[in-house]
């Protein structure tokens, strides 16, 4: 494998913040390497330098070798293509979104029919060419704008939070589409995200990512199997926490996650852990309900938002755990602010990192 | 009353029967307007697109400027232009009073700030990055910039469309720098006021029925340039 991008001694400040810090970072030819870190360490612009959007402040960028000069950073540009974590849609329809790029390669009209068509079948949005963008579900919309990047077949594809926001369908299409792509074409991808369980599954390459700086980077299994000092600092992110393991009687052991919160866990670790909880594995509700989830903790609702078919909502147990759930059942809880609820998980849905 | 019942019963006589000087002066009147608002689109659009996309010092003085000239009296800009066209302005020597050019130049610079006040409200209201989309799907700058521009396209239309029918109904412009010369310069509005002035009531009415249908028609035009955008785009769809 030899290295696609290379990134020397990269820093990007704007104003007086630098949003990244003296990067170095090889990508290499065909594979998924996923960015990890909580918002506003640095992976939008660290990608938006990748794409050749911006230009770093101190230091230098190859591409296929080649030093990105003012000059030639329009011709490079075409290499690669950016997917913002906003969904962002031409005013027009699906197959005007997704040919806009092969138009501008002067690709001859009849063989972009063919591509935008193959490109849909990909998303799952088979014939939905004369549809309104805009007029999509939020999930199709974000499907329409992944179907406009890797249309292009770019030797270099960005991702940035590709499937934050979306519903569990919607993202599993979306990550589909992604490792069908890296396998078939052989395209170099280069993903942010701050879903560990993304993180773990679809990259062979993990960086994490901090105030800027890239702090460790290794296979997912090295990243997440060693308790990596870097990671706890990550109890930023969504339902991630720090804790001390002890063992019980029942075989499971008991995390002490601090501020008197407990999350029972069916793995055998002692000792210092970092522990994850999907919030898709969570489950809502407004009174205490039995189950067989190990774990039942009560808390309050800090904060709601509205993300179209899903609702994500914050719940301090004690720590703030993030909660996702379907706008319909949402509504039929009349949930509000400061709402008392009880948040419920598997032992065997917390995964030790 | 029987007068102006017999005005009107004679002027739509000399529509229905297509009066060749009527529709001189019909025919006048729509080409110094449309070519006044290309001259405008021409110099304006540019200049919105810096005003909307561009950051700057004195922008927010300068789209007020743009926006307070909106109101200026036609007659005002009658006369300076006047002064400057007239054998002893400063632009005396290209000889250009009392000709359609003075007409076509005075009426885009009439419309320009509806023009741009318009357009830079309709850029300004796409995502800012649609640019930079743009850009990471191949495109040039120039490429991106018309991106953008298309996104707006309804707002584009729109400040067309209200800058013709500016144009299209003013008269101190083309009264003072055309001179309204039968046959020559006299375009709907001044040859309005001439027929009136003379007493020729017929010639009058009829015209002002026509330049009536005409704005009728254009803001009909307005209120459907809000829907054109999406009508042009299943249109070259492929089927």
């Amino acid at each position: 494998m030899s290295a696609l991008v290379e990134l020397n001694s990269v820093t990007k400040i704007y104003g007086n913040k630098k949003a990244v810090d003296n990067v170095n970072l090889q990508v290499q030819e065909g594979e998924i390497l996923a960015l990890l870190g909580p918002n506003g360490s640095g992976k939008t612009t660290l990608l938006k330098i990748l794409a050749l959007l911006e230009a770093p402040t101190e230091g230098t960028i190859k591409f296929q070798g080649e030093l990105v000069t003012e000059k030639n950073a329009e011709k490079m540009r075409t290499q690669s293509t950016l997917v913002f974590q906003r969904t962002l849609l031409f005013d027009t329809t699906v197959y005007n979104n997704v040919a806009y790029g092969l138009k501008i390669r002067k690709m001859p009209r009849n063989m972009i029919d063919a591509e935008v068509k193959k490109a849909l079948q990909l998303v799952k949005l088979d014939g939905f060419e004369k549809r309104h963008a805009k007029k999509l579900s939020g999930g199709e919309q974000q499907r329409v704008a992944i179907a406009r990047a890797l249309v292009l077949k770019t030797k270099l594809l960005l991702l940035d939070e590709p499937t934050a926001n979306l519903d569990p369908k919607n993202a599993s299409i979306i990550e589909d589409a992604i490792s069908t792509l890296n396998r078939e074409y052989k395209t170099t991808i280069v993903m942010a995200t701050h879903n560990m369980f993304q993180a773990k599954s679809l990259p062979q390459r993990v960086a994490l990512m901090n105030e800027g700086q890239i702090t460790e980077t290794g296979a997912p299994a090295e990243i997440f199997g060693k308790l990596s000092k870097n990671l706890v600092r990550f109890a930023v992110l969504d339902n991630t926490f720090a804790g001390t393991a002890e063992a019980t009687s029942a075989g499971t052991i008991i995390v002490d996650i601090g501020n008197g919160v407990q999350v029972e866990v069916t793995e055998q670790r002692q000792g210092k852990v970092s522990i994850f909880v999907n919030p898709q594995d969570i489950i809502l509700s407004k009174h205490a309900v039995e189950s067989s989830a190990r774990n039942v903790l009560k808390g309050r609702v800090t904060e709601i938002k509205d993300l179209g078919s899903i609702v994500k909502l914050k719940v301090d147990v004690g720590k703030p755990f993030t909660v996702q759930v379907t706008k319909r059942s949402f509504n039929e809880m009349e949930l509000n602010l400061g709402s008392e609820v009880y948040i419920a998980f598997k032992a065997s849905s917390v995964q030790v990192l | 009353m029987v007068d102006i019942l017999g005005g009107i019963a004679k002027a739509l006589q000399l529509i229905v029967t297509g009066d060749p000087m009527l529709y001189g002066i019909v025919y006048r009147s729509i080409l110094f307007s449309g070519a006044a608002i290309v001259l405008a689109a021409l110099w304006g659009t540019p200049i919105a697109m810096l005003l909307s996309l561009k950051n700057f010092r004195g922008k927010t003085i300068i789209k007020g400027f743009f926006n307070s000239l909106i109101g200026i009296p036609t007659v005002v800009l009658g006369l300076v232009l006047f002064l400057i066209f007239s054998n002893g302005g400063p632009l005396g020597f290209l000889g250009l009073l009392y000709t359609p050019a003075a007409i076509i130049l005075g009426e885009a610079i009439l419309v320009t700030p509806v023009l741009i006040s318009i357009m830079v409200n309709a850029i300004e209201a796409v995502d800012p990055d649609i640019f930079t989309l743009a850009k990471t799907l191949g495109a040039s700058e120039s490429q991106a910039l018309l991106a953008v521009l298309k996104e707006a396209l309804n707002g584009v239309l729109l400040s067309n469309l209200a800058s013709f029918n500016r144009a299209i109904a003013e008269l101190g412009v083309a009264l003072l720098v055309g001179g309204n010369i039968a046959g020559l310069t006299d375009v709907l509005t001044t040859a309005i006021s001439r027929y009136t002035a003379r007493g020729e009531l017929d010639f009058a009415i009829a015209l002002g029925i026509i330049l009536m249908v005409l704005v009728f028609l254009i803001n009909m035009a307005v209120i459907l340039a809000r829907k054109a955008k999406w009508v042009i785009t299943i249109w070259r769809t492929p089927q």
